[in-house]
């Protein structure tokens, strides 16, 4: 028997060449006679360009080039539309370069190549662009409302999208309710900031005509196949590589960004290698947005608090193109009734334009608007029926009696919310016991008689995960013994290195030592998707699984020949093909693989101990779980003490817990951020007024509690691992819970959240006008 | 000025090393470019993330904040200084037993700051060690990983004092 690879600890693979500064990032790539880009962006929300006059940065000495739109052609095409929804009314993506307009602070208007990133940026001082400045679509709402400032002149709204999904029965269902909530709900507008900026590296081969770009993504091979069309190169002509890649969230992938053409586009051009790191303020104006939605959402409720209809029409703020769709959108009502049964729901999405940054999906993309909408309903039917918060969550929930169980909602990649080998109310009991529910409430109430503000917040999640398309992967077992293992998709710190190693050693026999695990480089594998939506151990494990069961199975077959034994009778360990219980008799893989790539042995035409595996799954897979958070509110200043955080989760099977636990931990403290400190303010003019980490408050090792994690694992029965995906869940239901705690330590004063971020001084007015409004009761 | 260029001569992890550089020109692109020790990451380069932090005469510095001139003659340590892939210094063995990085960006600049924290304070507590690690952000892991490395780290590397005392 193989020792156990899967599901252990093991420690990875990639660390200890990181932990010795031998990190390999986009700004680490050094090339012979590398020049330097910098891009000139809009300070407007709204302009249009009158002039471009770049004399004055062509003069300056080390300047090589300063690119604008019209030195383009057709490289400044439009980019594509990456998903398409039904109910489309005007897609419109993004150039590369603005011609004639610019539609939100920070769009790309020159590229500068110096000799140095100094000069470059000195440069773009120099270069006189001439605006004409007008209104601007800024705020959600009022753009949405006809005779609002127009993103896209065009056209006669800002309105890009409305959505309808319908399913059950609703108007019977608020006919017969024993009441009605309505409720609007506002998640704010944040954004990812992984620790590694954007950058990119191109170097053009003017012998060979050969590009190879580097670049800080989290998608190298649609990038090369979309660079290829706007660059008109054959995909062969062109490597895309994804190094190391310092964190990515959901933000490294956008097909493309304006850099991601216009550094290849000037390597070609001046026939050296350029590179363009981008800085953290460019960071903030340049990279894309996430979370703002407004939500109009009624429900119809029994009076035993259960919730028979649900009908959410939401606003979407796209940013000022659409290059995603109203994906996020989708998302969010594709996983809006959560773990909860709701026979009867309407959505309604309406993706508007705005001159803001592009909007495309930050680590939860849509969920967790569709968490904090659920979750507060929760809250809300608890008041109106005097029930406990807990109690209300439990007569809704999806039992394991009820699965399969369809939700009516579908999420992204045409994948059904049904609910199967999951129990919530196993999830709920685990975390209200881990908890001490009960014993918290009776604190909470001495608490409260001493002035001292506690609250508890809960929040259920259901995370769609492991969605189409496809990945792939290959296993070689080299004649030298090591077994190779190549996938399209890269990393950006998730540590597939070594969970698929382990799905590798595990299913074939071999040592960890011995696998040398490649990805993210279009040479090396070149097919693929990307990393994103908790996919890469649900498709890219799935596929490594098949690829290695032909590996094994023809190792097995050729092993068979040369021992002269039935496959069934044989084992591999360590590399080792031995006979059950006569483990003399045996070979391994290193002479199979000699022999299969040698002449005369019957290993079929292709040579080899090899072979490629895909997985294209059908629909999706959905994470579960539930989080608490018990926080104390400081009455004076606002500021919350997070106490507590419990999570329990079901990620399926997991391959390593360790990096599971990884994935939530980091998953909840950029919750945390989300919820508590981080907000991108705009001017009522449209620039963004946060644009570095003095004005965005992401957490530190101070704000972040010690996080309880209990794992619930149920096996995903629509894969060969059993895995669900766990890259997102963890940042998913954080603001609800959050909200929800502070709403609950609040409740003696009436509280009622209903947008997050809360920051300290949010909370302290909602403090104050309470207090007023007790003070004028009492008066 | 700024343009102005100077030869600047810094001790970097044991060896001399001797560039023109312009006088605007930042520690961390000194580091990087000129002795081409690409450890040392720069993650905002206005002094917050921290991920570029390494040791000038023992004390850990933002080398984006500083410039190359002000460590002229000056000894700067940088990551590359702890421990090899073969053999790693005890913070990155605890790092990597106690998943204490995901992407590794930020990882530089905690091991350095955590370097010289511990030499000045052998045990801290867990609270301590998170507020020695506030002018480090981190993206990826949450820091609960970090600070039970942290822990870990300080055991050995106090047994590993006690024993040489001994």
């Amino acid at each position: 028997m193989n020792t156990r690879v899967i599901g252990e600890r093991i420690k990875r693979s990639e660390d200890p060449r990181l932990l010795a500064g031998k990190g390999v990032y986009v700004d680490d790539i050094h090339l012979l006679g590398m020049a330097h880009g910098a891009v000139l962006r809009s300070p407007h929300a709204k302009a249009r360009i009158l002039g471009i006059d770049t004399s004055r940065a062509l003069a300056l000495p080390g300047v090589l080039a300063v690119i604008t739109a019209a030195d383009l052609g057709h490289a400044n095409s439009p980019m594509p539309l990456l998903f398409l929804d039904r109910g489309f009314i005007f897609p419109r993506t993004h150039r590369a370069l603005a011609i004639d307009q610019v539609r939100f602070h920070g769009e790309a208007i020159a590229f500068v190549v110096a000799e140095s990133r100094y000069i470059a940026e000195d440069a773009l001082e120099l270069i006189d662009v001439a605006y004409q400045t007008s209104q601007a679509a800024v705020d959600l709402v009022e753009a949405s409302r006809s005779g609002a400032p127009l993103v896209h002149d065009d056209t006669d709204s800002n309105i890009a999208c409305r959505t309808v999904t319908e399913y059950g029965d609703l108007a019977s269902a608020f006919a017969n309710a024993s009441f009605v909530l309505r409720e609007e709900l506002r998640p704010e507008r944040g954004c990812a900031q992984p620790m590694e900026t954007r950058g990119a590296v191109a170097d053009f081969d003017a012998r060979t005509g050969k590009l190879t770009l580097w670049d800080s993504t989290q998608a190298p091979i649609p990038t090369r196949g979309i660079l290829a069309e706007k660059l008109q190169m054959a995909e062969a002509d062109i490597t895309v590589i994804a190094p190391d890649v310092g964190g990515g969230f959901g933000v490294k992938i956008m097909l493309l960004y304006a850099e991601e053409v216009l550094v290849p586009f000037a390597a070609r051009l001046l026939k050296r290698p350029v590179k363009w790191i981008e800085d953290r303020h460019e960071h903030f104006i340049g990279s894309n947005h996430e979370r703002l939605m407004v939500h109009d959402v009624e429900v119809a409720v029994m009076d035993d608090g259960r919730i028979t209809a649900l009908k959410d029409v939401f606003l979407y703020d796209s940013g000022a193109y659409c290059p995603y769709g109203p994906v996020n959108a989708e998302c969010c009502q594709g996983i809006l009734p959560g773990p909860y049964k709701i026979p009867n729901i309407y959505t309604e999405y309406v993706a508007v334009y705005t001159n803001t940054p592009i909007v495309s999906p930050y680590r939860g993309a849509g969920q967790p608007h569709a968490v904090f909408v659920m979750e507060t309903i929760m809250n809300r039917i608890a008041t109106r029926l005097e029930l406990d918060v807990a109690e209300v969550r439990r007569r809704n929930l999806v039992t394991p009696a009820d699965c399969p169980w369809n939700a009516g909602v579908v999420f992204q990649g045409n994948s059904p919310l049904i609910h199967r080998d999951c129990d919530y109310p196993a999830q709920f009991h685990l975390l209200l016991d881990s908890l001490g529910y009960q014993a918290f409430r009776e604190q909470q109430a001495k608490a409260r008689a001493n002035g001292i503000y506690k609250g508890v917040g809960l929040a259920f999640y259901v995370e769609g995960t492991g969605i189409a398309s496809y990945e792939g992967v290959e296993v070689c077992v080299e004649p030298t013994g090591f077994v190779r293992v190549t996938t399209g998709y890269p990393s950006q710190g998730q540590g597939h290195a070594t969970t698929i190693s382990q799905i590798v050693a595990e299913e074939l026999g071999v040592d960890m030592s011995n696998i040398v695990f490649q990805q993210g480089n279009s040479d090396q594998f070149a097919w693929g998707g990307a990393t994103f939506a908790s996919r890469g151990t649900v498709i890219g494990g799935t596929a490594a699984v098949r690829a290695t069961r032909k590996v094994r199975e023809r190792a097995l077959a050729m092993a068979s020949d040369m021992l002269e034994v039935s496959p069934i009778d044989l084992e591999i360990v360590s590399g080792v093909v031995r006979v059950k219980g006569v483990h003399q008799m045996c070979t391994d893989l290193k002479t199979l693989s000699l022999a299969a790539a040698m002449p005369g042995l019957e290993t079929g035409d292709e040579p080899g101990l090899r072979a490629t595996g895909f997985f294209r799954p059908v629909g999706g897979t959905f994470s579960s779980g539930v989080h608490a958070m018990i926080v104390d509110v400081d009455l004076g200043t606002g500021v919350v003490t997070i106490d507590r955080h419990v999570v329990v989760h079901d990620c399926g099977l997991m391959i390593n817990p360790t990096i599971v636990e990884g994935q939530i931990f980091g998953g909840t403290a950029q919750g945390i951020g989300g919820a508590h400190y981080e907000k991108l303010w705009f001017s009522p003019t449209g620039e963004l007024l946060t644009t570095g980490f003095a004005d965005y408050i992401m957490p530190t090792a101070m704000e972040i509690p010690f996080i309880e994690i209990h794992h619930l694992d149920r096996a995903s029965s629509l894969n060969p691992l059993g895995v669900k995906g766990v890259g997102e869940g963890g940042a998913i239901p954080v603001p609800a819970a959050f909200a929800g705690a502070v709403e609950d330590a609040l409740a003696p004063l009436g509280v009622s959240i209903s947008a997050v971020p809360l920051t300290a001084p949010m909370i302290l007015e909602h403090i104050r006008k309470a207090q007023k409004k007790l003070v004028g009761q009492t008066a | 000025m700024l343009h102005d260029t100077f030869i600047v001569s810094t001790k970097i992890n044991e060896r001399v090393v001797t560039a023109t550089v312009e006088a605007r020109v930042s520690l961390s692109d000194f580091i990087r470019h000129e002795a081409g020790l690409t450890g040392t990451h720069v993650g905002c380069e206005h002094g917050f993330c921290g991920s570029c932090t390494v040791l000038m005469d023992g004390e850990p510095v933002r080398a984006c904040l500083l410039f190359a001139v002000q460590a002229e003659g000056r000894s700067v340590e940088t990551v590359e200084s702890l421990g090899t892939e073969e053999k790693l210094h005890p913070l990155q063995t605890a790092f990597w037993e106690h998943h204490g990085l995901q992407c590794g960006f930020c990882t530089p600049g905690i091991l350095m700051t955590l370097r010289a924290y511990l030499e000045a304070k052998p045990d801290p507590s867990a609270d301590e060690i998170r507020e020695a690690l506030a002018g480090n952000l981190c993206r990826c892991t949450g820091y609960q990983q970090m600070i039970k490395a942290t822990e870990a780290a300080a055991k050995t590397l106090r047994e590993n004092n006690g024993g040489a005392a001994a």
